[in-house]
């Protein structure tokens, strides 16, 4: 009995640690679906979004003020990449694209880390960090802090949703992800959508940045882990919100019982790789994903 | 235009008829649906060894994704097709290709990144055998079937007057040129039927009476049989010995050009029907 | 005025085919690959011979590999590292149990396990293109170095897990490990890179190389004129997992000389792919001018910090490196997508006019 409640305690922190990706994912479906671009630099948007968040608090700032500096940096680097970037890039192959954006992502860790250097800053937040136990005898036990990020995760995607659909920018963004062409003829301004969207990405990698340095610190690795979103949009679909939610539960909780299961027969640390192992075998069967759209090809 | 003369001349007398072959083609009651919406209805139709056929309607009427059916690009969900001697519920790309089907397309498909010469030698990529070990080494037997295939692509090159661009980049070629190689491509195929998707969409008259010749030109010297999709009516009716008309993915009428305007459902499909 | 196509005649398609059309180039060539091994090894010091150029050339076979791919068939690829990996260890493997075998053919059969591995990642290229792929070459890394890492097997059973390259040698002179000289490392491993090179150059002109560029340029097209899209796509993850592999053995037994995981990580990847396109995508020459590009630049750094006596530590030149090599990508997407290789050949056209300005 005890084992099964040590499976559920497993799969439910698998799919705490999997909202974390889902976060990620989510700024990159962000920008996938307005732009078309496949922002590899998201993971380091995480890392740097939180090195700014962090290095303003051990200046001695109020945790308001320096999450409002670090937004507005997010704002201004969103902006400079469209500036230097993007512009410059319009019609390319997405593959170039995509190129570029790793161009990027090597940019910002190399210029966070020279403004707040490599080492590991732990961050304090203040999300309780007990642990709940459950069941006969507590049998299972829930981190309070996963859960509280888990919260924090749905709360903002809720707000996304929102203001995707029920503002005029949300409205406009739609417009953008459908059809760039389509989108500039009736007057939206493609330059701006962009900024907004990066910018939009660039907000939601600080919740994730600071939830994540939470729990790990605020260190070079947070770029690695934050790869792992792409297993998670490879399941979900590259142009899906629930996918990226769905994708991201999946593959944490995937990698988790992973390990704890079948780990052990193979000398362990089988995390690093489970999910892209698992993405792989998926794109030879589902290739769109589980909610992406089949594209129908012309010639 | 002495080319466009000759070229009417059998419409205004009236009296040459051509004649044709055996069917080569044969499509079957072919319907293809996209979810819901229905591209193809129950079309059938067959191509004649030898003939210009030219399938006509208003936009959205199936005429591309015709053209895809018959070289394998989509699949129909009903219907059949028989080419050499096969029926297929539905043709296999790589099957049509080795077999000669060749074809151009309505948004021009060039390999932007390499040159006229390279595009055409792509044309020539089932003719050419030799495998990995000989290819690294490119000698003997790799050379000779690489110099034998160039003599070919050179002959159409000749063919399309397009020698002077035979090194440039096809991404910077004009857009009449470009369609101009896209059809060297498909005749470095040495096809046996060529498809044609708006050969001579967004050109200029002098440009299209160019294409129209070459297209003469291909069906006379090699005859090679031809299928083309083609909005320009006059160019339709002059070069075309046989004409399949959809609307809505239904065929509407077939038959030779002149039967095909004096068709009422034709002239309805065109210029809408009043009710009153 | 001197280097010019005007004049030279070609009477015959052979000539016209062939892989230098102007005779300059041709001598060119042949000069410097001459100089390569008749003059380096005698004027280099082993500081140039085996810190400098030996690990350069073995990058630029690791980047003619992903630039076969890459460049040339458009795939992208981020596990390059693995399949480096792939080939030092199955190298490794032949070189330990089958102690007679040539060492050329060591590296050779190491090569081709590393190929047969990327045949294996290749496959979900069948449904999907670009970046998506780039995830399953992400697997690859990922799943391969763990495996070499956690595997007793790859290794030996050696205890330390870090197994010393084995001493080989070629008509009695040791070419492989850390008792070989540099000239001799360096001169057997210039042999497989001008090997390669000249294959790499024949394939990409001949049919094979034709029907990867049409898959790059419109795949769709491309299998509509008889081209199989997924052989034509396997075969060029083979060829390019063939040549990382090489370069994988090569780094294992002729540069670092232990056969390690760490030495072929994600980072390595990147450094590959960064070459590709600094140096020039779909470009043979490119992948040498951007291998010995991207090595050096971060030894420039260096350097010019220590020459100037600049107050900036160590870690700071890192990140400044990561900071000029994001910036140098960018700027090569931008501005120069076909990257040095197409500004050497600006240098040479301007060459055609030279010495009269018109």
């Amino acid at each position: 009995m005890s084992e099964l409640w040590f499976f559920f305690e497993v799969l439910l922190s698998g799919m705490f640690a999997g909202t974390m990706y889902s976060l990620v994912a989510l700024g990159f479906v962000l920008i996938f679906k307005a732009s078309g671009v496949f922002n590899f630099a998201q993971g380091t948007m995480v890392l740097f979004a939180a090195l700014c968040f962090v290095g303003f608090l051990e200046m001695g700032l109020p945790m308001v003020v320096a999450a409002l500096i670090a937004i507005a940096i997010m704002v201004a680097w969103a902006f400079t990449v469209e500036r230097l970037v993007l512009r410059h890039l319009v019609n390319q192959e997405p593959i170039i694209l995509f190129m570029a954006t790793i161009g990027v992502s090597f940019f910002l860790e190399g210029f966070g880390e020279f403004i707040w250097g490599g080492d590991v800053h732990p961050l304090n937040v203040g999300i309780p960090d007990d642990a709940w136990f459950v069941g006969p005898d507590g049998a299972m036990m829930i981190q309070q802090f996963d859960l509280s990020a888990a919260v924090i995760a749905g709360l903002l995607v809720t707000v996304l949703a929102l203001f995707f659909h029920y503002t005029r920018i949300g409205r406009a963004l739609r417009a953008v992800a459908d059809d760039h062409q389509a989108a500039l003829s009736v007057g939206i301004p493609l330059n701006q959508i962009w900024v907004i969207v990066w910018s939009v990405a660039g907000f939601v990698a600080l919740v994730a940045g600071i939830i994540w340095g939470s729990r790990l610190g605020v260190q070079f690795s947070l770029s690695i882990v934050a790869l792992k979103a792409l297993p998670v949009l490879i399941l979900g679909g590259f142009t899906s919100v629930p996918g990226a939610i769905v994708g991201g539960l999946i593959i944490g909780a995937g990698e988790k019982l992973a390990e704890i299961y079948i780990g052990p027969f193979f000398g362990g640390a089988i995390e690093e790789w489970f999910a892209y192992v698992l993405a792989m075998f998926f794109l030879l069967f589902r290739p769109q994903g589980l909610f992406g759209e089949r594209i129908i090809e012309r010639v | 235009m002495a080319e466009a003369e000759t070229l009417n001349a059998p419409e205004v007398g009236g009296a040459v008829q051509r004649t044709f072959g055996e069917p080569v083609l044969t499509l079957e009651n072919i319907g293809l649906g996209f979810g819901g919406v229905k591209a193809i209805d129950g079309v059938s139709f067959e191509v004649r060894r030898g003939e210009i056929m030219a399938i006509i309607g208003p936009n959205g009427a199936g005429k591309s994704s015709m053209l895809n059916c018959i070289n394998g690009f989509y699949k129909p969900q009903v219907g059949t097709i028989t080419f050499k001697g096969r029926t297929m519920p539905a043709m296999d790309p790589h099957f049509a290709a080795s077999n000669g089907i060749a074809r151009t397309f309505q948004n021009i498909a060039l390999f932007r990144g390499m040159s006229t010469l390279d595009n055409l030698m792509t044309g020539r990529v089932l003719k050419m055998k030799r495998g990995f070990f000989w290819q690294a080494l490119h000698w003997g037997p790799a050379q000779k079937e690489e110099l034998e295939n160039r003599a070919y692509v050179e002959h159409v090159i000749d063919f399309l007057e397009i020698q002077a661009i035979r090194r440039t980049p096809v991404g910077r070629l004009p857009y009449g040129l470009q369609k101009r190689v896209e059809l060297g491509r498909a005749l470095a195929m040495e096809p046996e039927i060529l498809l044609l998707d708006e050969p001579m969409a967004g050109m200029n008259v002098e440009e299209k009476q160019d294409m129209s010749r070459f297209i003469l030109e291909v069906n006379e010297e090699f005859g090679t049989t031809i299928v083309l999709i083609e909005h320009d009516m006059g160019v339709v009716m002059d070069i075309s010995d046989h004409v399949v008309v959809l609307d809505y993915g239904r065929k509407i009428a077939d038959g030779t050009p002149d039967e095909v305007r004096a068709n009422q459902q034709v002239i309805d499909a065109y210029l809408g029907v009043s009710h009153d | 005025m001197f280097y010019r196509e005007a004049g030279i005649f070609k009477t015959s398609y052979a000539s016209d085919q062939a892989l230098f059309r102007i005779p300059l180039d041709r001598l060119f060539v042949i000069g410097v690959v001459a100089a390569a091994y008749l003059v380096v090894p005698f004027v280099g010091d082993q500081y140039w011979l085996g810190s400098i150029l030996l690990p350069s050339l073995i990058l630029s076979i690791a980047a003619l590999g992903l630039n076969i791919l890459t460049g040339y068939c458009g795939q992208v690829s981020l596990g390059t590292g693995a399949f480096m990996a792939a080939g030092a260890f199955m190298a490794y493997k032949f070189a330990s149990n089958i102690t007679w075998l040539p060492i050329p053919v060591v590296i050779v059969l190491g090569g081709l396990c590393a190929a047969a591995i990327g045949v294996a990642f290749g496959l979900p290229s069948l449904r999907i293109k670009g970046f998506y792929l780039a995830v399953t070459t992400l697997a690859a890394q990922f799943f391969l170095l763990w495996l070499f890492q956690k595997i007793p097997w790859f290794v030996n059973y050696s205890i330390a897990g870090v197994p010393t390259a084995p001493p080989r040698e070629i008509f009695g002179i040791l070419v492989t490990g850390a008792e070989a000289s540099p000239a001799a490392r360096y001169l057997f491993v210039l042999t497989f890179a001008v090997v390669l090179a000249l294959v790499a150059a024949n394939l990409v002109r001949g049919r094979i190389g034709r029907t990867w560029m049409a898959i790059r340029d419109m795949d769709i097209a491309a299998e509509l004129i008889g081209i199989k899209p997924l052989n034509t796509k396997l075969s060029a993850f083979a060829v390019s997992s063939f040549y990382c592999g090489v370069a994988g053995a090569l780094w294992s037994f002729c540069y670092i000389n232990t056969v390690e995981a760490s030495a072929f990580d994600i980072f390595r990847s990147f450094m590959v792919l960064f070459m590709v396109i600094v140096g020039g995508l779909g470009s043979i020459l490119g992948s040498f001018l951007g291998a010995f590009f991207i090595f050096l630049l971060p030894i420039g750094l260096n350097n010019a910090v220590t020459t100037f006596g600049l107050p900036i530590a160590t870690e700071t030149i890192t990140y400044i490196e990561f900071m000029v090599f994001g910036a140098l990508i960018v700027f090569f997407l931008i501005v120069e997508p076909h990257g040095l290789a197409r500004l050497w050949q600006i240098v040479k056209e301007k060459l055609r006019l030279w010495p009269f300005p018109y």
